[in-house]
């Protein structure tokens, strides 16, 4: 290893700048997608009729089931192209994190949304309330207290792995670590910062959600 | 007001309800008693369409309640049900637990809904907690709301399932109290309870469950002075040393 070359790093910077937009871009939308996509697919796995519900559970298990990397892959060289007609890692990328990552948040619905007792339920089905007025005044409220730190590990997980839509030349963090490595055929200097990058905005992230969860818990 | 004719309930093989028979008219406070595990709650569970009976019917007003959703609309808030462990809403104030059903169900304005749960939290005593969250209520102070949360939607029936069993006893008496106000105003009740002396003052019949079955009904004088089963004696006997 020669010294390192913080010079290098420096004249790079403006490249990883932009892979930090694409990066925390990449997280965020596949954060909420995930989510919203995540709520429907808990819902779906919690209804009563088995028929119904076998096609949420067979999502959750084919994504939690197979590799990230794999369903990357085969959205980008395959399903985007057969919608926009042709490949785009942008949408292939957001598209893979968020359905990937919507099939861990029905789980951590699911388990949310079992976690408030029954009897909540019940009182509210004795007091008139229609299952889906209690799900959206009663049950999701509580629910999303105990969701809020799993989700919040589920964000941090998105940021770290959508360093493989690298692989589909999405221009992420990791993407530009790897240019600079051809460019330069240097590999500490790429490497350690898309390393540090990573864990700047995972520290971060982190810190940001332990206060939101403080503020939060003031009412129990 | 509520007949119930050859009730069964099954939970897989086991028989939990059999062949209940019995009639609640307008204005009569009924209590249940019984050991644990003879089917109490089940019954009332029935009654408030929280399970479904396996077979035999329940009326409502002479209509017969069944499975279908209609139907079971056209009841919502006729019933109220005040359960063993409050089941407040956590997530909503006092007032709100009470004017939730109102405002979603009856679709009455909030102010409207506001000024109706004020008046019953003043009936239970807690008109200054309006504000507070369930969680720095005490037990009795949170049965006391879910009371009032009942009462909101004006129930023509009130079910209690062992209503102060969770409380600490120095606050069972302010529940008891309440729910005496009720039986005066001439609520329709339907209550069960291990409070034999409460039972003897509010009730006008006391219906006896062991095994699944209603063993012996009575008027509270009757039944606890001159209970006619064996089984009848005998649970009286350990209860009221
Ligand atoms: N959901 C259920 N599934 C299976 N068994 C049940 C269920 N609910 C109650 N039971 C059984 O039914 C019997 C009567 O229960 P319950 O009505 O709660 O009695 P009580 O209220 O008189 O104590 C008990 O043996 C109980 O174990
Ligand atoms: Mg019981």
């Amino acid at each position: 290893m020669t010294s390192f070359n913080f010079q290098l790093v420096i004249d790079y910077l403006p490249y990883f700048f932009k892979g930090i937009i694409y990066t925390i871009g990449f997280s965020i939308a596949s954060i909420v997608l995930g989510t919203v996509l995540g709520l429907l697919i808990a819902l779906g796995k919690m209804l009563p009729n088995k028929l119904l519900a076998a096609p949420f559970k067979g999502y959750v298990g084919l994504f939690r089931g197979t590799p990230l990397l794999v369903q990357i892959l085969v959205i980008n060289f395959g399903v985007v192209p057969l919608i926009l007609g042709k490949s785009n890692s942008i949408v292939a990328g957001i598209l893979a994190l968020s359905l990937n990552s919507s099939a861990y948040i029905a789980e951590i619905f699911r388990s949310g949304i079992q976690a408030v007792s029954e009897g909540q339920g019940e009182a509210a089905a004795t007091l008139g309330l229609t299952p889906n007025q209690t799900m959206l005044h009663i049950i999701l409220p509580q629910a999303v207290k105990i969701i809020l730190p799993p989700l919040g590990n589920e964000f941090i997980s998105l940021i770290k792995d959508s360093s493989l839509a690298s692989v589909i030349s999405a221009p992420e963090v990791t993407y530009w670590a790897q240019a600079m490595n051809a460019q330069y055929y240097r590999v500490w200097e790429p490497y350690l910062t898309s390393g540090l990058i990573y864990l700047i905005l995972t520290l971060s992230i982190s810190s940001i959600l332990h206060s939101v969860e403080r503020r939060l818990s003031v009412n129990d | 007001m509520i007949r119930i004719e050859h009730l069964q309930k099954k939970f897989g093989n086991s028989e939990v309800l059999k062949d209940i028979n019995f009639k609640v008219e307008k204005n009569d406070v009924v209590v249940i008693i019984g050991p644990s595990g003879s089917g109490k709650s089940t019954l009332l569970r029935c009654v408030a369409k929280l399970e479904n009976a396996t077979s035999g019917d329940i009326f409502f007003n002479d209509t017969k309640m069944t499975e279908e959703d209609h139907k079971l609309c056209e009841l919502k808030g006729k019933l109220g049900m005040v359960f063993q462990h409050f089941n407040l809403f956590p997530n909503l104030t006092v007032l709100q637990n009470v004017t939730l059903a109102p405002i979603l169900v009856k679709k009455i304005d909030k102010k409207e809904a506001g000024k109706d749960a004020k008046y019953l939290l003043d009936l239970v005593g807690l008109k200054e907690k309006a504000d507070a969250y369930p969680h720095s209520l005490s037990g009795g102070q949170k049965q006391r709301v879910a009371i009032a949360r009942s009462l909101a939607m004006h129930p023509q029936l009130m079910l209690f399932d062992e209503p102060t069993s969770a409380l600490d006893p120095e606050m069972v008496g302010e529940v008891l109290q309440v729910m005496k106000k009720l039986a005066n105003e001439g609520m329709t009740m339907i209550i069960v309870t291990h409070e034999m002396g409460f039972a003897r003052q509010v009730s006008d019949r006391v219906l006896f469950m062991d095994g699944g079955h209603i063993v012996e009904e009575n008027t509270p004088d009757e039944l606890f002075d001159h209970p006619v089963h064996q089984r009848t004696q005998d649970f009286l006997a350990k209860v009221l040393v």
